[in-house]
């Protein structure tokens, strides 16, 4: 259906409350931060406002490099392992009988209700030494003792993945109902075994879903900011932490404006080279 | 024995039993249409010749093997799925190389074979285009295509042509056929089409309720059906109960009737006769006596409607014998014995 353009002002009418929801809740607030974050504070707690580069110039070390380098890496991984856990559980959800998918949605909608700090205390407990899974591995004789599994690179990982998972997989579920399940049949009856059609039919077909998929966890992962710290060494604490750490504990808001608005440019930076990549793909 | 057999092929869905204990042997070679109105299990039967549903009871062989267990993809089969399931991630050229990708074929002969097969159905040049800017014409060739690269052992259509127009479909039926006899591969298609069985099949299987009526040569199937369900499924027919006395003398529609035989012993059956097969001659005669209630003149064909004893009995005829009669005229309804089928009731 083509429409025509609109002519006069109040053509422009249905755009207003949106707009006018962007601009007081996400405009003025990303605008503030971008002011603060070239004010200058005052020893004692507040800031004056000022137009110095202070701010950017103290976070250009080889510290802040790494851990803006590790948070990065952290967040790949964490969206890696969720869209590779995810889109085979999901596809072989949508396959299952309709009260068994059901069952399923409402088990994962009911861990997006934890709240990060639930999350992590239970893994934090579960990773433990006294009352960790280890003990049941130590019951089943594969280990000979019970250890601790965190703090630990891989306890954090293991918590993000579990907190991303529901998400991972309500954004997939549409798009792989929608999936034809003629399609992994054709293939199929085409020689491809069950594995290999899923491969080359499932996997390439859903290819867009999948990167908005990858992006959506990533930017999800690169927020979180209690796990790193319940589950993690200090050298496993991302950007975000370092955020909380200067805003709410060391009253610096200039310094974690800066930091924020150094994040959310490389997360665009990465988000637009990604979408760059998938289009470039596609013209292939 | 080279070709499929099915013996004994039972499909159960709990207590539903959607393919009662098929019976069928289809030579190398043959076309096959399994044709039945919707629910008579053509379709069910179709998925487990492909191995996509397991048999519940019998067994499957292909030339002498039993594949009843051998999974879909070790079966070597094309498959033109009704929705056509082309893969929308590729072009053209890969869609009908797949088969031959999976199968690790080298990519030069991969690309011979794509253009050998554009070629076959008339898309040359299309390779490297995306399957959505298609016709749906183009994308039936293309399935169709994809599912004849490996040229596989069998190959297999449901619902083949049920997306295209009818104008569309009528052509690809004839080259479907066409195509099928070039190449020489043993084909089972399904279908709710009667006209479109008629047009490809060597053999037309009608299935009601999970059970095969009938099998046998479409011209066979016409003239010869098996029974009232098949007389009445292919083509259209006028059914008419028949007796037959002790002495052998038969009544249809309560009037005797001369030359008619109903077979030893048979009391009662019903009479099959195609509406191209009736004559109409003036009343009296021993000709069955009826009276002309409606007549549709199509220009190509006439169709006139008589009335007998409160039964309606259609006579097709063509211009050229255009029947001399007008609406409210009685008329006499000759039945000449070796147009009438028997049926038995």
């Amino acid at each position: 259906m083509r429409r025509e353009a609109p002519q006069k002002l109040s053509d422009y009418g249905p755009l207003f409350f949106p707009a006018m929801m962007l601009i007081v809740f996400f405009v003025v607030p990303f605008a503030t931060m971008i002011a603060v974050s070239f004010f200058q504070r005052q020893q004692g707690g507040f800031y004056v406002p000022a137009f110095q580069f202070a701010n950017y110039e103290r976070f250009l070390s080889l510290f802040f490099a790494n851990v803006l380098g590790f948070s990065l890496m952290l967040a790949v991984t964490v969206a890696i392992c969720c869209v590779v856990l995810a889109v085979p559980f999901t596809y072989l959800l949508t396959r299952m009988k309709r009260k068994v998918q059901i069952a399923w949605l409402v088990a994962l909608l009911s861990v997006l209700s934890l709240s990060e700090v639930i999350i992590g205390f239970a893994w934090s407990t579960l990773f433990s030494r006294t009352a960790g899974i280890t003990n049941l591995l130590v019951m089943a004789g594969i280990m000979s003792e019970a250890k601790a599994l965190l703090p630990s690179f891989g306890a954090v990982l293991t918590g993000m993945v579990y907190q991303a998972f529901p998400y991972t997989v309500l954004v997939l579920y549409p798009a792989l109902v929608r999936l034809d399940p003629t399609l992994t049949e054709a293939a199929r009856t085409l020689g491809a075994s069950p594995i290999k059609a899923f491969f080359t039919v499932v996997v390439p077909a859903l290819r867009n879903t999948i990167t908005a998929t990858l992006i959506m966890v990533f930017i999800f992962a690169l927020g979180s900011y209690l796990l790193p710290q319940l589950l993690g060494r200090p050298q496993h604490w991302t950007l975000s932490v370092l955020i909380t750490d200067q805003a709410i504990y060391q009253s610096n808001m200039p310094f974690a404006a800066a930091m924020a608005v150094f994040l959310v440019l490389v997360t665009l930076g990465l988000v637009a080279l990604t979408v760059l990549a998938g289009r470039k793909g596609e013209t292939a | 024995m080279s070709g499929l057999a099915l013996n004994n092929v039972t499909k159960e869905f709990g207590t539903f039993t959607a393919v009662n204990n098929v019976e069928l042997t289809v030579p190398h070679g043959t076309f096959v249409c399994m044709l039945g109105p919707s629910g008579c299990g053509k379709t069910t039967l179709l998925r487990m010749i492909a191995g996509l549903d397991l048999p519940t009871g019998g067994a499957i062989r292909l030339d002498g093997e039993d594949i009843t267990h051998v999974p879909t993809h070790k079966r070597n089969l094309g498959m033109v799925f009704q929705s056509l399931a082309l893969f929308p991630h590729l072009t053209v050229g890969e869609n009908i190389a797949y088969p031959l990708r999976i199968r690790g074929v080298p990519k030069e002969d991969q690309k011979k074979r794509v253009d050998e097969l554009l070629l076959m159905i008339h898309l040359s040049g299309y390779a490297d285009r995306p399957v959505a800017k298609l016709s749906g014409g183009q994308r039936q060739r293309v399935a169709i295509a994809r599912a004849l690269s490996i040229s596989p052992k069998l190959f297999l259509l449901d619902e083949p042509l049920s997306a295209l127009d009818a104008k569309l479909r009528e052509a690809m039926q004839v080259e479907l056929r066409q195509l099928q006899q070039k190449l020489g591969i043993t084909t089972i298609v399904v279908t709710h089409d009667q006209r479109e069985a008629m047009t490809m099949a060597d053999t037309v299987v009608v299935m009601k309720g999970g059970e095969i009526r009938q099998a046998a040569s479409p011209i066979e199937i016409y003239r010869r059906p098996a029974d009232t369900f098949v007389a009445d499924f292919i083509g259209s027919t006028n059914l008419l109960e028949a007796e037959a006395d002790s002495t052998g003398g038969v009544t249809v529609l309560g009037q005797p009737v001369s030359g008619v035989s109903l077979g030893g012993g048979v009391r009662k059956a019903t009479l099959s006769i195609r509406p191209e097969d009736v004559h109409l001659t003036a009343p009296g005669n021993g000709a069955l006596s009826g009276t002309v209630t409606f007549v549709r003149d199509l220009g190509g064909t006439i169709e006139t409607f008589v009335d007998i004893a409160g039964r309606q009995l259609v006579a097709v005829s063509t211009p050229r014998a255009r029947p001399d009669v007008t609406v409210g005229q009685p008329v006499g309804v000759v039945l000449l014995p070796d147009v009438c089928v028997v049926l038995a009731k």
